[in-house]
């Protein structure tokens, strides 16, 4: 039996459900040396806006319990160098690639939009309406359910490109959120962002980041994101992606079964670049001993039957 | 393979990673953690320090010059032979070789002395007169001086307390070198704290001579996905003039360097 690990997100087919994360993976080239691009089922490019940016000074990162806190503030290429110098070498290494979209003002989103859909070889639009680190980067948007519905209707009329908003984790109710992107069109949903955190140095009593705020990712974010996937998956019927910490197969697989139809690797590639052909074996592996031909058959399949301690050990124990 | 301490702060981690000894320049790095474990969560960049050889001269991996600094160094310092390391490299630009005439002036300050032994080594080679301005805080923290005599480079020793060599900055006897430069001059490399390259990279400058820099960031993956690692430099692009040291480094004119 051949495992069949195909997801669709909307009109797209992916070969796998493993996409690299926006900001973790440079615009993809960079990893070319360590990863086949075409292995993967995307890969999503830095943030863009319309023009040039210079992010934040360094220092940039700070590693915290199981993660670490970035507030890089999108330096980025502008989406005319990108569509120029990256696109064309995307496409000849087989990447699906999709383009993760910013925006100061809707005019921008819509702008950038318009760019992407003229240009040849793009997957789907990530719109970022969720980097917590700079003022101006689409929060916002994120962080009103208006302000999600506008951006998500007024980019949907602006390109026949799917679009895939990707939604903070930094409000009370993400899933009212997920439901607003639906309600305007979105073809799918991604999340999560990252945690707006901050770290001191107690011996200086400064900041660990120039920006002092900034995004927590890894590890520790995971039981988090995977709660909101859950919650999500119950208010909306378009596709999930979901992410935050998923460092192997186990991981991913979580996220899938709380209801992400594909999943995003992020910080991990940082600590391993080799982390996709490991995940993509630990998959078929994990359909073999389930006996799951169609790994989409595990998207949402959790199964939330209490635990009763003692009286019901049986349902401990992991499913065959 | 081995964890040779050096001294309370210092010690040099030999890896038995057989392929990245054999591919790497000198000025090259490394990204290091202990294997398996999410405390530290990311590796850390090291200069390689020495190819390691056996007795028949095949190459059998590299060391690292690990100083204490913060959580992850500590783990690092406290390992034991057959404790597993991921090790990810080499990477980088190297440091640009330089031949005689042309004299190579290395400046090393504390554990900066890392890219310094596999440039010497390489130096030694082609047989360019070499001479190592080496820094340190104290006698005790001046390590593998044999190790340099042994290849005829020339060494230059200061310490901040005065214990061994001359007393204060390395940059005090670099500059007067500088100054009695002869005709064919001398290219610098540098490696050491902030503030001492920017005062060596003045210095040359102001002494016309060339320099590389090996600067030092934080950093997270050390392949140009995380842009956390960036340096400004006076020709980058219009509009972004901030550039990875991990791939565009960490070797860099010290003239292209935008000091802050």
């Amino acid at each position: 039996m051949k495992a069949d690990l195909s997801v669709a997100i909307g009109s797209l087919t992916l070969p796998n459900p493993l996409i690299a994360a926006s900001g973790c993976f440079g615009y993809g080239l960079e990893y070319e040396q360590v990863v086949d691009l075409s292995m993967l089922g995307g890969v999503v490019s830095k943030g863009l806006f319309m023009k040039e940016r210079q992010g934040h000074p360094p220092p940039r990162i700070v590693e915290t319990p199981a993660g670490m806190i970035n507030a890089i503030g999108l330096q980025g290429i502008g989406v005319h160098r990108f569509v120029k110098e990256k696109l064309p070498l995307l496409n000849k290494a087989g990447a699906r690639t999709f383009v993760n979209v910013c925006g100061t003002t809707l005019d921008e989103y819509v702008e950038v939009c318009k760019v992407l859909s003229q240009a040849e070889g793009v997957a789907a639009i990530e719109l970022n309406i969720s980097c917590p680190n700079i003022k101006e980067g689409g929060i916002q948007f994120g962080c009103s359910l208006n302000g999600t519905y506008d951006v998500v209707n007024a980019v949907k009329k602006a390109t026949h490109l799917p679009i895939i908003p990707k939604l903070t984790p930094n409000v009370t109710d993400v899933a009212s959120f997920a439901r607003a992107a639906e309600d305007a069109g979105a073809d799918a949903v991604s999340l999560v962002n990252t945690f707006l955190a901050m770290a001191i140095d107690v011996e200086t009593r400064r900041p660990k980041i120039t920006n002092v705020l900034g995004g927590l990712s890894g590890p520790a974010i995971r039981p988090i994101a995977v709660r909101m996937v859950w919650e999500c998956y119950q208010l909306v019927k378009i596709p999930i992606i979901g992410m935050g910490g998923i460092t192997d197969a186990r991981d991913a697989i979580e996220f899938m079964l709380a209801g992400a139809t594909a999943v995003q690797i992020g910080t991990q590639n940082f600590v391993d670049p080799f982390v996709w052909s490991k995940v993509l074996d630990g998959l078929k592996d994990y359909m073999t001993r389930h006996n799951v031909s169609k790994i989409s058959d595990l998207i949402g399949r959790f199964d939330p039957t209490p635990i009763h301690g003692d009286h019901d050990r049986k349902a401990q124990r992991a499913v065959p | 393979m081995a964890n040779a301490r050096l001294s309370r702060d210092y010690s040099v981690l030999s890896l038995a990673a057989p392929e990245v000894g054999r591919r790497t320049a000198p000025g090259q790095f490394v990204m290091v953690k202990p294997a398996g474990v999410t405390d530290p969560l990311l590796r850390r960049p090291f200069s390689v320090f020495e190819v390691l050889r056996d007795a028949a001269g095949t190459v059998t991996g590299v060391s690292i010059l690990n100083k204490r600094a913060g959580r992850s160094t500590n783990k690092l310092y406290e390992l034991a032979p057959g404790d597993v390391v991921s090790c990810l490299g080499p990477l980088g630009v190297p440091f640009k070789p330089v031949t005689a005439p042309t004299e190579a002036w290395m400046v090393a300050g504390g554990v900066g002395l890392a890219p310094f032994a596999t440039l010497a080594e390489s130096l030694a080679a082609a047989k360019t007169p070499s001479t190592l301005f080496y820094g340190a805080r104290t006698a005790g923290e001046l390590f593998y001086l044999e190790f340099f005599e042994r290849l005829g480079i020339t060494l230059v020793l200061t310490t901040e307390d005065g214990g061994r060599g001359v007393k204060g900055r390395v940059t005090g006897p670099l500059e007067a070198a500088l100054k009695n430069a002869g005709p064919s001059g001398a290219m610098v490399y540098a490696c050491g704290p902030e503030p001492m390259l920017e005062a060596v990279a003045k210095l040359a400058a102001r002494y016309n001579q060339p320099c590389q820099v090996s600067v030092e960031r934080v950093m997270g993956c050390g392949l140009g996905g995380c842009y956390s690692c960036v340096v400004p430099v006076k020709h980058g692009d219009e509009h972004a003039n901030l550039v990875r040291s991990c791939i565009s480094g960490p070797v860099f004119d010290g003239a292209e360097l935008v000091w802050e």
